[in-house]
């Protein structure tokens, strides 16, 4: 048995009655300040544009190098697979699996799944097995990192900068725009409004 | 708290931690999935304080090895140097970038240890069935599971600069021992924080208020 009108806080377990919300509004837990839910009606469609600007950028990112450096005659230059390679040919694989996943992986797992949720949502029809597709974003969302990483790529081009002379190339200036379109993706999908216009079309 | 509170466990109805649909169900079922995602149903996380406590002790133990063996070995027609996390936070610092060498110190060393004792504590807490500022101690979890992450930045700076320096005997950068402990400890906390269910920290709260309500409740009979 289900109950449509109620909400339990994940955070403290108080139960709540669902009240009819105006757009834009978010119902707080009265009891610890938890938000449970932001009902935000054009928001599935904020996230389906930001997730296929995020899938085109993630091409992108991963298709050109991200740095490059010249020193004295020498050059080098690496993508992020680049990366996880050489992490591979230096015997250190528990950090190369880490970094592949947390990179690239898992936000490749977000972004697909998003659109994968949303593009036959908008279309009009249910794509099969969505509570499967769904189950994974929710699991993949926190292991993806991109955030820290263009944190990490900002510490290390200013490491080396006392060394080399740092170029940056095309994937850098992707990344940062995939950090902000990932992030806007995920943080206007809401669960519950997704799942009522999913049983809408049931 | 002078409200009385109804929560889900005492009316039969446990939400799903995914798609947030309520279900009515027995407080001692088990092997529930949520009927629309899937996800499993409880009403709380499964041996939660011992799970956790477990995770937490692993990373104390690989804390010591994070900070103690290098994460980044430097090799030039010099010598070798090997930089632990410290070493790199002080190369940063007194090479001019305070900024970042306070970013790298807060994300590298200040978060993961207070997030230790953070849920150290939680755990203590909730064991000791503490009925002091339930909202404050799940604002503190809510903080540790947000900026754990943030540790991650000295892992991916020890990768990217492995990836671009590597020019033979004249210089090259090689990840060291110490990524591997502090990547591990990263991803203990980080699954330690998702074990401890906050809802402990309000099961306290209501008994002491279940309680003291009942006398009331008696005397209204």
């Amino acid at each position: 048995m289900v109950f449509n009108s109620l909400l339990v806080c994940e955070e403290c377990d108080m139960l709540l009655r669902e009240k009819p919300l105006d757009p834009g509004s978010m119902v707080i837990c009265p009891r610890c300040g938890h938000v449970l839910h932001r009902y935000q009606p054009e928001g599935l469609q904020r996230s389906l544009v930001f997730s296929l600007t995020a899938a085109v950028l993630f091409v992108i990112s991963n298709a050109f190098p991200i740095v490059g450096l010249t020193s004295q005659g020498l050059e080098s230059s690496t993508s992020l697979l680049g990366m996880v390679d050489s992490l591979f040919h230096d015997d250190m694989p528990l950090v190369a699996i880490l970094v592949f996943a947390t990179t690239f992986l898992m936000p490749a797992l977000v972004i697909g799944a998003l659109i994968y949720m949303l593009l036959p949502l908008r279309l009009g029809f249910l794509a099969p097995n969505v509570a499967a597709i769904f189950r994974i974003m929710h699991l993949s969302k926190p292991w993806a990192m991109i955030e820290v990483f263009m944190l990490g790529l900002i510490i290390t081009i200013s490491k080396l900068n006392a060394l080399a002379t740092v170029l940056p190339e095309i994937a850098l200036w992707s990344f940062v725009c995939l950090m902000f379109a990932l992030t806007a993706a995920a943080a206007n999908f809401d669960p519950r409004t997704f799942w009522d216009q999913v049983e809408k079309l049931q | 708290m002078t409200d009385h509170v109804l929560t889900g466990t005492a009316a039969h109805v446990v939400g799903c931690d995914g798609c947030g649909l309520a279900h009515h169900a027995l407080s001692d079922q088990h092997d529930m999935c949520c009927l629309r995602c899937g996800l499993p149903l409880h009403f709380r996380k499964p041996d939660s304080l011992n799970r956790t406590w477990a995770l937490l002790i692993a990373s104390y133990v690989l804390i010591i090895p994070a900070n103690l063996l290098p994460v980044m070995k430097s090799s030039t027609l010099a010598g070798t140097e090997d930089d632990t996390i410290m070493g790199g936070v002080i190369y940063l610092w007194e090479s001019g970038s305070e900024v970042l060498g306070a970013i790298l110190f807060i994300a590298s060393i200040v978060i993961p240890l207070s997030k230790l004792f953070a849920l150290t504590y939680l755990l203590i807490s909730v064991r000791r069935r503490s009925t002091w500022q339930p909202k404050t101690r799940t604002q503190i979890y809510r903080v540790l599971e947000a900026v754990g992450r943030w540790s991650m930045i000295d892992v991916y700076v020890a990768s990217m600069l492995t990836a671009l320096v590597q020019f033979g005997n004249l210089m090259s950068i090689n990840v060291g021992a110490g990524a591997i402990a502090f990547g591990a400890v990263v991803v203990l906390t980080m699954i330690a924080a998702e074990c401890f269910d906050p809802r402990l920290i309000w099961d306290a709260a209501n008994q002491t208020q279940a309680t003291t309500d009942s006398p009331k409740e008696n005397h209204a009979v």
